[in-house]
């Protein structure tokens, strides 16, 4: 393998997870719901997929277990923002503090020992092709995933009825109600699917990125998908590039560091934050498509009116 | 029969106003983390020094920790509750506990403090350090033998002297095998990021590295090196497990004889406020078992082991140049542990820049 896949693939690996729990704040928000929880959900989903992938030997059992993880934090916070009408800042917030302690208690049985990885699915003879082969067809069942969650999501979110009634219970859930929609019943099923996506992400870590569990093992990746959905403009095609960005520039820094090159490291630790955001900030340049795409109702609890 | 009873009274008498009392009341020894106890490295041998203290001292003491202490104006509440709740001897492990440690120690002057990897002392405050420099000379060596392409690649985490001292100490023991020697080093600006390690360990295999080293705390660079097939050194603890084919040695660090030792002082009343700094002679610093290597590479790991050890050998024993070609040790002399503490400076033949 060539020292260009060998980047690209590493890349590809430190993008995924930001992808996939990006990907899936965004419908949560779309839906009018700030949920800060996703490093609590993310981290659950490392160390349930963890367990799961240890205790039975079956990485894609591991991968299910993630995501059931993720949900069923998320469904906690639905519970208290929507049914109890907590506030989401502080709930979110906690989630992440929840997630972190309790996924430490859960995984100190599964401290120090080796993991099982979720291998790539190689397809074979067109895995073998120059270049692109092993970058084309010799990934993992998650990062084909992500790739297929984006087009998805576009799809769903502008092309169909139910994506037309996501945006409008986050854009004005009073009219929403009016016309007869059940807010509450939209908001849990958007936050459990963001849950979903974080429990993936989170499980991607500790099943190929590293395939351990380590407390804290994801290391604030939650708050960067967390801050790639709003930097974004709430469209899924640009949580891809910001995503892929973030990744290529964090990647890149380890690079030209290991080259010897004399930038100095703090600067190219922080550049894949600046590069990020500015370019996301560049391309949010058109005010209209921002003001279009931006939830009206983010953040606000839903109480019907009689 | 008499004299007998009243002799048993007295004997009685005694052990209830000396030792019951004493056996009621044991010594508390407190400990604070900066990580999880989990973490299979840093804070994990901490706590594995605690463990020691237990079993060899728990009919005279007891122990309590309180573990992901953030480094900061936390870490002085977290201290003062300990000091609160009776503790009379109380370890503080991680660097950035310096300053609250000295604080909270002015108040409880009763109470006695050893602090990790800190210059600061007090008359109730010793510190403590292990020559981890030690283990990364024999590395070194043996990464200079085991590697063909002639580059090894190091994981570092912060540039403080701790680490730059571990780097030095590295290319010296490698230049002993291969003067020409290379090191591609990446600063992860993290003691612990499980991703952004694994990501460095690839980078740096993609770059062509072969042999990998670490200063960082997580196992994951291991786990890189297993999957691709090239040799790497484990750090704090024995990481075997997770590369059982890329490990070659770990530095261990095990702080249990120091940690019983100061506790039995304190027992004693005999503990005073200084600076200890043990190595592979005192056995603070321990070799995991050399595998997947040669049996001649492991010998001489072996070798420059015992040389250490004795004394005879100091890693860093001028002539030796700084970066730049000056000279900072001339010819036979050994570097001083304040040189040493302080060292801000690559040695010759590091490439690249030192972040400061």
């Amino acid at each position: 393998m060539g020292a260009f896949e060998a980047v690209i693939l590493t890349i590809i690996t430190a993008s995924t997870p930001l992808l996939l729990a990006a990907i899936g704040e965004l419908v949560t928000e779309r839906a009018g719901v700030l949920n800060l929880g996703v490093e609590g959900m993310m981290i659950m989903g490392a160390v349930c997929g963890f367990a799961a992938a240890y205790t039975t030997g079956s990485p894609i059992f591991g991968v299910g277990a993630g995501l059931l993880g993720g949900v069923g934090m998320s469904l906690l916070f639905a519970f208290l923002t929507q049914t109890l009408m907590t506030s989401q800042v502080a709930t979110g917030l906690a989630l992440t503090l929840l997630g972190l302690g309790l996924s430490g208690l859960i995984g100190e049985a599964f401290t120090g020992l080796p993991g099982v990885k979720l291998g790539p699915i190689d397809i074979p003879f067109l895995i073998d092709l120059p270049f692109v082969g092993s970058i084309l067809f010799g990934q993992d069942i998650l990062v084909y995933f992500s790739f297929a969650l984006v087009a998805i999501v576009t799809y769903m979110l502008f092309r169909t009825r139910t994506g037309l009634i996501i945006n409008a219970v986050g854009g004005n859930h009073h009219s929403a109600h009016a016309l007869g929609y059940d807010v509450v019943k939209v908001r849990y099923a958007c936050i459990a699917f963001g849950g979903a996506c974080s429990g993936l992400a989170g499980a991607y870590l500790s099943l190929v990125y590293t395939p351990q569990w380590i407390e804290n093992m994801s290391s604030g990746r939650g708050w960067i998908a967390l801050a790639l959905v709003a930097f974004s403009s709430w469209l899924p095609r640009r949580v891809l590039v910001g995503a892929y960005l973030f990744g290529t520039v964090w990647i890149m820094g380890l690079y030209v560091q290991a080259l010897g090159v004399a930038i100095p490291a703090q600067l190219l630790s922080s550049l894949p934050y600046l590069v990020t955001i500015t370019a996301l900030i560049m391309m949010s340049g058109d005010k209209t498509l921002t003001k279009v795409n931006t939830p009206a109702c983010i953040g606000q609890p839903f109480a019907p009116e009689r | 029969m008499k004299k007998l009873l009243g002799l048993t009274a007295v004997a009685l008498a005694m052990v209830l106003v000396t030792g019951v009392p004493h056996a009621a009341e044991k010594m508390k020894v407190g400990f604070i983390y900066v990580g999880p106890i989990g973490d299979h490295g840093w804070s994990y041998q901490h706590d594995q020094g605690r463990l020691a203290i237990e079993k060899e001292l728990g009919d005279q003491v007891e122990t309590v920790f309180v573990e992901k202490v953030s480094e900061g104006p936390d870490a002085e509440r977290v201290i003062e509750r300990l000091a609160r709740q009776g503790a009379g001897l109380i370890f503080t492990t991680s660097f950035g506990f310096m300053n609250p440690t000295l604080k909270v120690a002015k108040r409880f002057p009763k109470v006695k403090f050893e602090h990790a990897t800190g210059f600061k002392r007090a008359p109730n405050v010793a510190t403590y350090n292990a020559r981890f420099y030690e283990g990364r000379y024999i590395i070194g060596q043996a990464a200079a033998k085991i590697s063909k392409s002639g580059v090894a690649g190091y994981i570092a985490s912060f540039p403080i002297p701790e680490v730059v001292m571990g780097i030095n100490a590295f290319i010296l023991g490698a230049q002993t095998v291969n003067p020409g020697f290379k090191l591609k080093v990446i600063w992860v600006n993290s003691w612990f990021d499980p991703g952004k390690e694994a990501d460095a360990a690839k980078v740096l295999i993609g770059q062509g590295v072969d042999v990998i080293t670490q200063h960082t705390d997580s196992t994951a660079p291991l786990q890189i090196a297993s999957e691709k097939g090239v040799h790497a050194f484990g750090q704090a603890t024995d990481m075997i497990k997770f590369a059982p084919k890329a490990q070659v040695t770990s530095i261990v660090n095990n702080w249990a004889p120091y940690y019983v030792a100061r506790t039995k002082a304190v027992l004693d009343g005999i503990w005073k406020s200084e600076d200890t700094w043990g190595g592979l002679s005192a056995g603070t610093v321990q070799m995991a078992p050399y595998t997947n290597v040669a049996a001649d590479i492991a010998k001489a790991a072996k070798e420059t082991e015992a040389k250490i050890r004795s004394g005879a050998l100091h890693p860093f024993t001028g002539p030796l140049q700084k970066q730049d070609g000056t000279e900072f040790l001339a010819a036979g002399k050994v570097i001083d542990d304040g040189t040493l503490a302080g060292m801000n400076f690559y040695v010759k033949g590091v490439d690249g820049k030192l972040p400061q």
